[in-house]
């Protein structure tokens, strides 16, 4: 029963979708209201049918209904109650209806919040979000079926991949997913833009909070996505540039550009068409990564799904690439900038160069996951590049974009003088360069992390010096130092938003460099009773236990942790065996630390429990990357609240 | 668009195009199967080598954390030898992707064994699922 009303129910969502993205314009352009509006009506009424699909479908998930195949392929009787909710986006099916759902989700907000501000735009941008729903409903009904029927149907299913079993995936693709399809609403006022040739700052200002929002969202699943790997996966890193991972890292290296340069736009009239082709580019990123993700296209550890789907994305994103070629094309004449750049030490320059640097970050993550596919193609040969020519080629990237987020925000527009540059940086060079001398003289030996670690100084100490003048500023008015502060954040919101992200940043980066540099890892196999010491942490291994969990079986190794003359903690990393499994999952113990955390992961062990191996790590710095997940939030709360700049 | 600027523009793009030729070069990995590998072995180069574990080939040696087997491909077997565990998912009579370099010595240093994370899971042989249970079941519990 189900698997038809659900296929019916999307084949209606379907229609209605395709209705509106043609009543929209056609009302618009005809001046006839009534269209317009049944178009919002088809809005609503994909989101409600969406909405109820995936209630009817988490609805099949907790009765086990194993006739809907991908109930039967995600779940079994013994999948606790909470994983039985996220297994509906635990696989490819699943991710394209919670996709679909986010989009049409969106697509209302479009609809509440700009039909009578955006007046001109909005019937197309709403045509752009209906047609992209579309395509994603298209290929929920006829690529990959979300409601295909299995039959006979089976006494019991499959199970849950039993590494999604883990509360990171319930956020993660969540706040990913929000993020992907977040672009896709400066994505559609762009496009519409380009069609009424409204190529103004009007689309730009109009979407500033939703690429702000697509961003975060799109920043916190990369973190999400790090921490799972982390605390899962048992290899003790967060990043492997895998390209599932790269395909994520991609649109958010474009959409950061993109943050970046529409503040040009908007301030100078300059870079029209350079912000057009980064959204697009955004977008398309979207999708590709979805593509590269969901088509196996790749081998890759994640994405082996295959089926009809990578030809339905490709053949998308073409006609979204060339459709919005075509009209950058037909526009070409508008499109002409209005300012010019003036000197090379200029805001202008700075946040040029951030740009370019930005989109070359994500040309060179691309080349490098698509290196096998254009080596095949071309020479026959299947050669990869790995970590190291991503890091090599990134690496300096990076570095440099730290030091222009240093410069960019207290540069001077136009041109800057020697004064101005005095006067900002000298006292943040200053700071950089003896907080250099410092981490070398502590003994910091990487020339690369001294090099990062100063320049993250240096970042900090221009946004202290910023803060610090402005907080005078105010105080010589007569308030005082934290009402001044508090007044400032709030008044200037946009500025210190961006701010506070920046920080947020230089935490990642410190994590980052502090994780590559200074992390340390043991292997060993010890017996009952036995140490073994890394970096002044001592664990032994006190033996294994033996329990049966409701879905999978479970050997626990007990490790005592000491460190100095402590009283130890118990550190119980585990393997568990899920009998859909062929064979054991590691389940990771750890204990996170500001500085050090103590990673344990059990490896191979004697049947009768008198040896275990054990990986041992002492990784450093790594809780510097989610605190900086947390200072992202706060910033970017600050930054989408409403301006309360008074006009000058 | 002023000469300046081109100039910077055609700098970064070098700059870029060198680290990406340079990077290319350094960490190119070659993909194989065990008869291509066998039938031209360069000592140095990186490879990444695809194949099954032969049935019987497994050694592994817990205080010193050598693991050995062999990849074979039906026609031609690759000896390869690994300073570690075996991850998750590896075994005899299933398949496996190994990072490493060919040695003189012949046989094959592994850096790196990869585990193939699946969404979509195949349906447990029994006899597997019940050594694993018998695993269980042989361990005893801590006090």
């Amino acid at each position: 029963m189900i698997p038809e009303l659900g296929t019916g129910a999307l084949v209606v969502a379907l229609l209605l979708a395709l209705y509106g993205a043609v009543a929209a314009p056609v009302g618009a352009r005809r001046g006839r209201p009534v269209l317009v509006q049944s178009a919002q009506h088809a809005a609503l009424g994909v989101f409600v049918i969406v909405t109820a699909c995936i209630l009817l479908l988490v609805y099949a998930f907790l009765t086990f209904d194993f006739s809907v195949k991908y109930v039967a392929t995600n779940t079994n009787l013994g999948t606790p109650f909470y994983y039985r909710i996220t297994a509906v986006w635990g696989a490819l099916e699943g991710s394209i209806i919670l996709w679909t759902w986010m989009l049409s989700a969106y697509t209302l907000l479009v609809v509440l919040r700009h039909r009578t501000s955006a007046r001109e735009l909005y019937p197309w941008a709403l045509t752009v979000m209906l047609s992209v729903t579309s395509f994603f409903l298209m290929v929920m009904t006829i690529a990959a079926p979300l409601f295909a029927r299995l039959s006979p149907v089976p006494p019991d299913g499959r199970g849950l991949n039993p590494l999604l079993q883990d509360s990171g995936m319930i956020t993660h693709p969540v706040a990913l997913y929000l993020g992907f399809t977040g672009f896709t609403v400066p994505f559609a006022f762009a496009v519409a833009a380009l069609i009424t040739g409204r190529v103004g700052d009007f689309w730009i200002t109009t979407t500033r909070r939703w690429t702000i929002f697509a961003w975060y969202f799109l920043s916190l699943g990369l973190l999400i996505g790090g921490w799972w790997s982390y605390h899962v996966l048992g290899w003790g890193g967060y990043w492997a540039w895998d390209p599932v991972e790269n395909a994520a890292f991609m649109p958010w290296l474009t959409g950061t550009a993109f943050l970046h340069s529409v503040m040009i736009q908007e301030r100078r009239r300059m870079l029209r068409l350079w912000n057009l082709a980064l959204v697009v580019m955004t977008f398309c990123l979207t999708l590709f990564g979805t593509f590269l993700t969901r088509s196996g296209v790749i081998a890759s550890v994640h994405a082996f799904t295959q089926g009809a789907i990578g030809i339905f994305f490709l053949s998308f994103l073409a006609l979204v690439l060339l459709t919005a070629l075509a009209l950058i094309a037909w526009r070409w004449d508008d499109l002409a900038a209005q300012g010019m750049l003036d000197s090379v030490v200029s805001r202008e320059s700075a946040f040029l160069l951030n740009n370019v640097l930005l989109v070359a970050a994500a040309f060179t993550v691309f080349f490098g996951t698509v290196f096998p596919l254009l080596s095949e193609a071309v020479r026959g040969v299947k050669v990869s590049v790995g970590a190291p020519f991503f890091n090599s080629v990134n690496v300096p990237v990076f570095l440099s974009l730290i030091f222009l987020m240093g410069v960019g925000p207290l540069i001077a527009w136009r041109r800057a003088s020697l004064d101005n540059l005095k006067r900002n940086f000298l006292v943040p060079v200053a700071i950089g360069v003896v907080a250099a001398l410092i981490f070398r003289v502590l003994g910091v030996r990487s020339a690369l992390a001294v090099l990062s670690l100063a320049l993250t100084v240096f970042v900090a100490s221009t946004i202290a010096v910023d803060l610090f003048r402005a907080t005078r500023a105010r105080r010589r008015m007569g308030e005082r130092a934290l009402p001044a502060l508090g007044g400032l954040l709030l008044r200037h919101n946009r500025r210190y938003g961006g701010f506070i992200v920046h920080l947020a940043v230089l935490v990642v980066a410190v994590g980052v460099t502090g994780s590559q540099a200074w992390s340390l890892h043991t292997e060993t196999t010890l017996q009952k009773g036995q140490e073994a010491e890394l970096a002044g942490y001592r664990v032994r291994f006190e033996g294994l236990h033996e329990t049966q969990e409701s879905n999978h079986g479970k050997v626990t190794g007990f490790f005592t942790l000491t460190h100095g003359r402590g009283a130890g903690t118990m550190l119980e990393p585990a393997k568990k065996f899920y009998p859909q499994e062929q064979s054991p999952i590691a389940y990771v113990d750890y204990r996170l630390g500001l500085v050090d955390d103590i990673y344990l992961v059990l490896g191979d062990f004697a049947q009768d429990g008198s040896t275990a191996t054990v990986k041992f790590q002492v990784n450093r710095m790594v809780s510097w990357i989610w605190i900086g997940g947390l200072v992202l939030t706060l910033g970017t709360v600050l930054a989408v609240l409403p301006e309360r700049r008074k006009p000058a | 668009m002023k000469p300046k600027f081109v100039l910077g523009g055609v700098v970064i793009l070098a700059a870029l195009g060198y680290m990406i030729w340079a990077g290319v070069t350094q960490s190119a990995v070659y993909f194989v199967t065990p008869s291509e590998l066998q039938a031209a072995p360069v000592a140095g180069k990186a490879y990444r080598l695809g194949g099954l574990v032969a049935p019987g080939s497994l050694k592994w040696e817990p205080r010193t954390l050598e693991l050995s087997f062999t990849i074979s491909d039906g026609k031609t077997t690759v000896p390869v030898r690994h300073h570690g565990s075996p991850p998750d998912m590896f075994g005899e009579g299933r398949g496996a992707v190994v990072e490493g370099q060919w040695t003189p010595d012949g046989y094959f240093k592994s850096t790196q064994i990869m585990a193939k994370h699946s969404e979509e899971y195949k349906a447990p042989h029994d006899a597997k699922a019940a050594q694993s249970r018998q695993l269980l079941k042989t361990l005893e519990p801590v006090k």
